[in-house]
Order: structure tokens, then sequence, then C-alpha cells
């Protein structure tokens, strides 16, 4: 692990020495989240409500889903790199130091100038849950709290799973995306607004729903307007671990498809 | 002045270079299908609330507007990587320089080869997509269909020329990752990618469609195609921007290859 550690703050260290690169990218990040936030403002604005939320209701889910994404983007949302480093046969480096490949990869492409989405979105959480009227108790606090840390197990997973596309799939490019950037902006909204197979594919086959729709309908007190069972609003913690479980196959699977360039 | 066939050969290999990559054109209008299913959903919930109707644009009109503009991201490359700046990095823009055609119009020769590709591959894709998935609007005026091919050339005149004036800060800046930084999130939210950029809050839609060149690469389009507001109000405004935005990449080339350092060895 201290290796690991070592890893981490020389990236941390390293990035910190362009001042106002670092800066410039901390600002960038924030206003990136800035901007989905405003969409998201705008478009309650125009319509009042959105799928059966108010607007304070729907920012709330917002607040949540971007925290989990902005976490696991901040840890390993370089792992998207890895097509570059397939392409370029520099993945060979990485196979043979002593130490995991994925573990290796996320320290050296950590990024804390990514931090600033997290900060903002996290600081919105208890914002727009006061907002919405939520009513505090132990347990609502302990879900406010963990289901940022789950959503973004469950991004981190989505990031490393569709990274390994890579390994098959050299030009993939965007590919990941849909389904990094799209799970997103998926749990960014209501899941009520989806329609049917659409929704069932990315709420519960990809387990969108469980980064900010189902955990703020638990901090709201509400039942589930889609007719779930109650428990199910209390899943994210499996969902997530189920998620991280695939993502380690994928990434098994992918590494031993892993040819070299052969140069 | 170069003879035309000097330019046709470069819109042809523009052509040709991007039709090469195909599993990243496939790759592509995956991820445009994937957020078209997004945004329709999302446009579709808010016109439900607002009873039916969003800013003046029933279902068939939203639906046209998110898959057609989801198909338009490629051809007008309005994200795409910065090149030319790359290439003023790396050293690589003599070439460009040598050759005996302006810098400009040899870029944007090649830039309508690429569109002409993007517009075979990935602006088809999401549109098939869309009208399968939910139907889209038929244009109720013949002359809707000539007047959203000039609203598209326009709109890819105005994108090129934008980023081409800000790809030329690199003359100066020698990095281009901030100002395109900024131009990603300035056209993220004022194109009309997000959201149809009517449903803002008065008085900021006038302001942003007519005052800011943003909407003149996707909402001016799309409102063409789906009949919202006067065609030929929109069309001048494009043509408005377009007259600004290119001179400006010309006039901003010149003064930055006074300035410009050749980098490599």
């Amino acid at each position: 692990m201290a290796e690991y550690y070592r890893l981490f703050l020389a990236q941390a260290r390293g990035q910190a020495q362009y001042r106002a690169s670092f800066w410039f990218d901390v600002a960038a990040s924030t206003g990136f989240g800035v901007i989905d936030l405003l969409g998201v403002l705008v478009v309650f604005h125009a319509s009042g409500s959105l799928g059966g939320f108010t607007q304070a209701e729907g920012l709330l889910i917002a607040a949540l889903a971007g925290a989990g994404f902005a976490l696991a983007d901040l840890v390993v949302g370089s792992v998207e790199r890895i097509r570059n480093y397939v392409r370029t046969g520099l993945f060979d480096a990485v196979l043979l130091r002593p130490l995991g490949a994925l573990g290796q990869l996320i320290a050296m492409d950590f990024a804390p100038r990514r931090a600033g989405r997290a900060v903002l979105c996290a600081a919105l959480i208890p914002v727009t849950a006061v907002g919405a009227g939520v009513q505090w108790t132990p347990v609502r606090l302990l879900v406010a709290v963990l289901a940022p840390l789950c959503g973004a197990v469950l991004f981190g997973a989505i990031f490393v799973a569709t990274a390994t596309v890579a390994f098959w799939w050299i030009d993939s490019g965007e590919f990941a995306n849909s389904f990094t950037y799209g799970g997103r902006d998926f749990s960014t909204w209501p899941a009520t607004i989806y329609g049917g197979v659409f929704r069932r594919v990315f709420a519960y086959g990809f387990g969108f729903a469980f980064a900010g729709y189902y955990p703020a309908l638990i901090l709201l007190g509400r039942p589930d307007p889609l007719g779930g069972p109650p428990w199910l609003a209390w899943l994210s913690p499996l969902v997530a671990a189920v998620a991280a479980v695939v993502a380690g196959l994928f990434w098994r699977r992918g590494v031993r498809q892993y040819r070299s360039t052969g140069s | 002045m170069p003879p035309l066939t000097v330019y046709w050969a470069l819109v042809r290999a523009g052509f040709r270079r991007y039709s090469t990559y195909r599993q990243a054109t496939v790759a592509g209008a995956t991820t445009n299908v994937m957020f078209g299913f997004l945004r329709t959903y999302g446009m579709f919930a808010a016109a439900a609330a607002a009873g039916g109707v969003l800013a003046g644009y029933d279902r068939p009109r939203l639906a046209t507007f998110v898959w057609v503009s989801q198909g338009m991201l490629a051809t007008i490359n309005i994200w795409g990587p910065p090149e030319y700046a790359e290439r003023v990095r790396t050293g690589d823009a003599v070439t460009d320089l040598l050759r005996p055609v302006h810098p400009v119009w040899q870029l944007l020769a090649v830039d309508l080869g690429r569109a002409g590709f993007a517009l075979l591959t990935r602006f088809v894709a999401p549109v098939v997509v869309g009208a399968l998935a939910f139907g889209l609007y038929a244009p109720a005026r013949w002359s809707t269909y000539p007047a959203f091919a000039l609203s598209l050339v326009l709109a890819l005149l105005v994108t090129f020329g934008c980023r081409h004036a800000l790809f030329c800060s690199v003359h100066w800046l020698l990095d281009v990752r901030g100002p395109m930084t900024a131009w990603v999130l300035f056209s993220t939210l004022l194109s009309g990618m997000v959201f149809p950029l009517w449903i803002l809050p008065e008085p900021l839609p006038a302001l942003v469609v007519y005052g800011m060149p943003f909407a003149s690469m996707v909402q001016a389009p799309m409102d063409v195609l789906v009949e919202r507001g006067d065609p030929l109000r929109l069309l001048l405004t494009q043509a408005a921007w377009a007259a600004v935005a290119l001179p400006a990449a010309v006039l901003i080339q010149r003064r930055g290859e006074r300035k410009m350092v050749i980098q490599g060895g």
C-alpha cells in the first residue's frame, strides 16, 4: 500500500508544481459542475416540475449524483487514458512493474485538479437537502454521507469496465463516454422521466438510479413513484459492490487479452 | 489565388482521411445516440410538465431538435480536438505555411471534406434512430429543406471560424488548453446543445440567440428545420456571424504568424 501512497503523493506534488495551471483546472472543473446545475435550473424553471419532482427535489438528486460522479472522476477518471497506453504499448511498462496494474494506473493518473466539481457538489448536498425540506434523522444523515460514496464506487466501476473495451477495440474513442458521462447525465435527472426499456436498462441494469434518485427518495421520505418496493431504495451499497466486482472481472479479462504493439 | 482544383483536392483529402477512422465513427455515433435518448426524455418530461408545449416546441419538434442536433455535433465538429493548435505547438504547422494556399482556406477545405464524411455517417445515424424511436417533425414548407441545408453550411462556417480564431491564440499562449476549456463551457450551455435557448428566462433568449455566435452553430439550424421563428432572420443572423468569424480567423492568423515561434527541432 505504501508504494501506491507514494505514487499518489508524487502525482499530487507534480501537478501542484504548475500552480497557475492547477488552479485553472480546478476552476474549470468547478465551471463544468456549475454548467450541469445551471442546465437543471433552467429546465426546471421552464417546466415548473419534472417527472413529479419539484425544482428543489431535482437539485438534491443532481447534487447527490454529481458528487458521486465527481468523486469517481477524481480518483479513477483518468483510467479512460488506458486506450492510449494500449495503442502505444506503454502498458507493457505497467505490467512489468511489481505492482497491480489497475492500482498503478489509478495512482499514475490521479487528478486532484478535478476536485472542483466534487467539492461543489458535496457542498451542495446539505444546501439542496435543506432547500427540499428534508427532515433530518440520524439514518438520513448517514444516507446523505454514504450516497455519494456508493455513487463514486458505482461510477468508478463504470469508468473501469468501459475503459477495458480498449483492450478489444483499440480505437473505441468516445464509446466509453456513453456510459460514463451518459451515466452521469442519466442520474442527474429523476429516473421517472425516462421511458420503458431505456429506463430499465440504465436505471437498474447499470444501476444509475441508485446514485442520486433512490438516495434522494430516502432523504425526502417519499415512496418510489415508479412503484418499486420500499427496500429497493436501500440497495445502493449492494449495487455499488456488485458493479465493482463486475468491473474487476472485466478488467481481468481485458488484461489477459492485452497483446503488446509488438514493434 | 490557386485554382479551384487545389481546394477540391483538399476537400477530398479531408473526406478520405476521416473515412479511414471507422471504429471511431461507430463509437462516436453510438455516443450521439445514447445522449439523444437522454435529452429526448428530459425535453419530453419538461414539455409534459409545461402543458405539452415547451417554449413553442411540441413533442415532434423537440424530438427533431434533439436528434438532428446530436447528428450535427460531429458534422460541425464543435468539440473536436484543436488540431491546428497542436500543429503549431509541435512545429508541424511549418508545412501548412509553406503551401501556396492560405492556411485558413486550406484548413477550411479539409474541414469541409471532413464534414462531408460526417454528414453521411455521424449525422445520419442519430437522425435515423430518432425517427424510428420517436418520430420526427416533417417540415410543412418545401422551402425549409434548402433553407436547412444553407443553415447547416453557415453553422459549419461559423463554428470553423470561431474555433480557428481560438486556436490561433496558440501563437501567443503556446498551449490552447485554457481557451479550449472556456470554449467547451460556453458552447455547451449557449449553443442549444443542452436545451433549446428559448426556454431561458426573459430577456436572455434574444440576447443569446442574436448577440452571440454559439446559437448560430446549433440553435439556428434546428429552428429553421422545425419551422420555429422567421427562417430569414435566423439565416441572416448566421450569415452575419459567419461574416464576422471567418475574417476574424484570417486576421488573427496573420497577426499570429508574425508572432509564431517554430517549436521542435
